[in-house]
């Protein structure tokens, strides 16, 4: 393979993960194909059970595919055993060594590579310091708290300057002050050591933070990978657009404009501008999203009518509930000002104008 | 306001417990006075005296029949060990298979077999390779020690593998250790605890074991337990007493010796 810019660090290729056999098998994997890019932020993003660990674990090898490719820098790692993938974990639980120190905790790593001893005593300091831990370097990992184990566990999966590092929900268990410190922290720290980072996370506001490209996973199988700004403003489906952020759900029937935009006539009798989602050809009815800040409420006519029904009140801004005359329910998040309420009261018949480039139409 | 409930102010609670507390600790205490009797009853106090403990330390069958315990304890205390370790490490560091559940009632068959049955095997077994082979040493009874004494040692073992944290093996995986340098360097000594207490209870069970090397013992094998239990026959000194008291006290060593250990690993 020709060495260049850009090229990817990971090539999964078709794998699929089955466990048990006969009529119990159920497909952990099934045939995901992705791309991870050299020094890359790269988040696999999903709810519990969608296979994100899964495939985490088959890129770390704990766990070895029912079929297909793992690909490091064009190499199959697939059915290599965990010690000789150049590739390092952060565990959920951390998994630090309670026998031993901070210090020989993070030099386990290059200790079993066979480094040299003056070496690995130069490379502990320098981890040390990268995660601001010098002071503690003596201390059993017993005698520290939550947060300085998570540096721990990160400048000991660093330490041996892994080709991937690869991470299992290390925030989890931090508190949400800790937790939003640590995606700064993990940030910086993947941008000093140029290594690329596999983040796995159920949190889609994390996922959207802190990634340069996620892939949103739902039951085994990859839905969609882009950059945050696509995955929340671009999604492909139903469930990408469900589960990042708030979303609106309208039945729409299309008619193609071309230039990939079309045009929505909604239930209530508007037509609206909408893109769609890439691959798709929409016949007939189809399903179109609007974010709720990307919605204005009026109260005279606009692209939907309806009635109040439940105005809540969240600091930054207002989420109004309406029930539209359709039958649907629509959000309208309206910015707050100091010194005005959001001017509307429950009950009342208000409009809804849609943005010009607001809506998506995207598959089910 | 009405107190949480208690079990200890249930009517009858403290005359219960403390008949039991009597029942078992009594006559231990009555036993270790008599060692101290200075008349030749078990029975009968008759003053203060050292001379039953001297006179068991000068018995030179004492001597032989203790020294024979400690050899057969301490050989099958260890090779019981070994194999409980390596038996708690392949039942637990497992995927759960067709077979397991009879693999560890097979490893755990000694604590349910009836002594007497094993005995009689054994002795049986051991007959016929005796009169095969010829040798009539001690290794006899070290195997059919170290036979009974592998569940004592699994038990803990097993109990800490349990509890240990399997990601901690994955992640020196992870970090290049080969299987046997994770094993070494992360399991052993996390484990370490457990296979001490192994050790012990086992070293301990087979200190005490007579039904077992009643019938496997060969000619003048006897271990203490056996040695006490033939003099016993031929009517009681407080030497008896004597020796239980110095085996009684020896036990308390290393049971406290051993909290003492993994009080300071935890």
């Amino acid at each position: 393979m020709p060495e260049q810019p850009g090229r990817n660090a990971i090539e999964v290729r078709g794998v699929r993960k089955v466990y048990g056999t006969g009529e119990s098998q159920v497909a952990a994997l099934d045939t995901v194909s992705v791309s991870i890019r050299e020094n890359e932020f790269f988040t696999l993003l999903g709810p519990s059970g969608c296979g994100k660990t899964t495939l985490l674990r088959l890129i770390a090898g704990f766990d070895f595919p029912s079929a297909g490719e793992i690909l490091l820098y064009g190499q199959d790692i697939a059915p290599l055993p965990p010690f000789k993938r150049p590739v390092n974990t952060v565990f959920q639980s951390y998994a630090l060594f309670p026998h031993m120190t901070v210090a020989e905790n993070i030099g386990f790593g290059l200790e079993m590579l066979g480094k040299p001893k003056a070496e690995i005593k130069a490379r502990v300091g320098e981890m040390l310091k990268l995660v601001k831990m010098e002071a503690l370097s003596g201390r059993r990992t017993s005698q520290i708290s939550g947060g300085q184990q998570q540096r721990v566990a990160l400048a000991r999966a660093l330490a041996p300057q892994p080709k991937v590092l690869l991470l299992d929900e290390p925030l989890s268990a931090l508190d949400y002050k800790l937790r939003k410190e640590m995606q700064i922290e993990l940030k910086r720290l993947q941008h000093e050591t140029g290594i690329t980072f596999i983040f796995v996370t159920h949190d889609q506001e994390e996922a959207l933070t802190m990634s340069d490209r996620i892939a949103v996973m739902s039951s085994g199988k990859i839905l969609q990978v882009g950059t945050p700004w696509d995955i929340y403003d671009k999604p492909a489906e139903r469930f990408v657009a469900d589960f990042i952020g708030e979303t609106n759900f309208l039945t729409a029937a299309i008619t193609v404009m071309g230039n990939g935009k079309v045009r929505a006539t909604l239930k209530s009798g508007a037509a609206i501008e909408a893109t769609v989602a890439e691959g798709f050809q929409p016949k007939g009815n189809a399903t179109v999203v609007v974010r709720p800040e990307h919605a204005k409420l009026t109260n005279g006519k606009g692209d939907l009518s309806g009635t109040v029904e439940n105005i809540v009140y969240f600091g930054t801004d207002t989420h109004i509930h309406v029930h539209l005359d359709s039958g649907e329910a629509f959000t309208v998040r309206q910015q707050n000002t100091r010194s005005a309420s959001c001017g509307f009261e429950k009950g009342d018949k208000v409009g809804i104008s849609v943005g010009n480039d607001a809506a998506q139409v995207l598959r089910d | 306001m009405a107190s949480s409930f208690s079990i200890k102010h249930q009517p009858g609670f403290t005359a219960i417990a403390a008949t039991c507390f009597v029942v078992l600790y009594l006559p231990i205490v009555v036993l270790v006075v008599y060692a101290f009797n200075a008349a030749a009853s078990t029975s009968e106090w008759g003053g203060f005296s050292l001379k039953w403990f001297q006179s068991a330390w000068q018995n030179t069958q004492v001597i032989d029949a203790t020294l024979r315990s400690f050899q057969i304890g301490a050989t099958a205390a260890i090779l019981a060990t070994i194999a409980a370790t390596m038996a708690a490490l392949a039942t637990t560091r497992t995927a759960a298979y067709p077979g397991l559940t009879f693999k560890y009632a097979a490893i755990n068959q000694p604590l349910m077999v009836p002594e007497i049955v094993t005995g009689v095997a054994l002795l049986i077994f051991f007959s016929r390779i005796k009169i095969f082979t010829g040798y009539s040493g001690l290794g006899y009874l070290i195997a059919a020690h170290t036979a009974f004494c592998i569940p004592f040692a699994y038990l803990p073992i097993r109990a800490r593998l349990e509890n240990m944290d399997l990601t901690l093996e994955r992640a020196a995986a992870d970090l290049y250790a080969t299987p046997w340098r994770t094993f070494r360097r992360i399991t052993l000594p996390l484990l370490w605890p457990g296979i001490l207490a192994g050790l012990m209870l086992a070293f301990v069970i087979s200190l005490d074991d007579v039904v077992i090397t009643e019938f496997v013992k060969s000619g003048g094998q006897d271990t203490l337990p056996t040695y006490m239990l033939g003099q016993i026959r031929r009517g009681i000194t407080p030497e008896i007493n004597a020796i239980s008291t110095v085996f009684l006290l020896l036990s308390v060593a290393i049971v406290t010796l051993f909290f003492f250990i993994s009080r300071k690993r935890d």
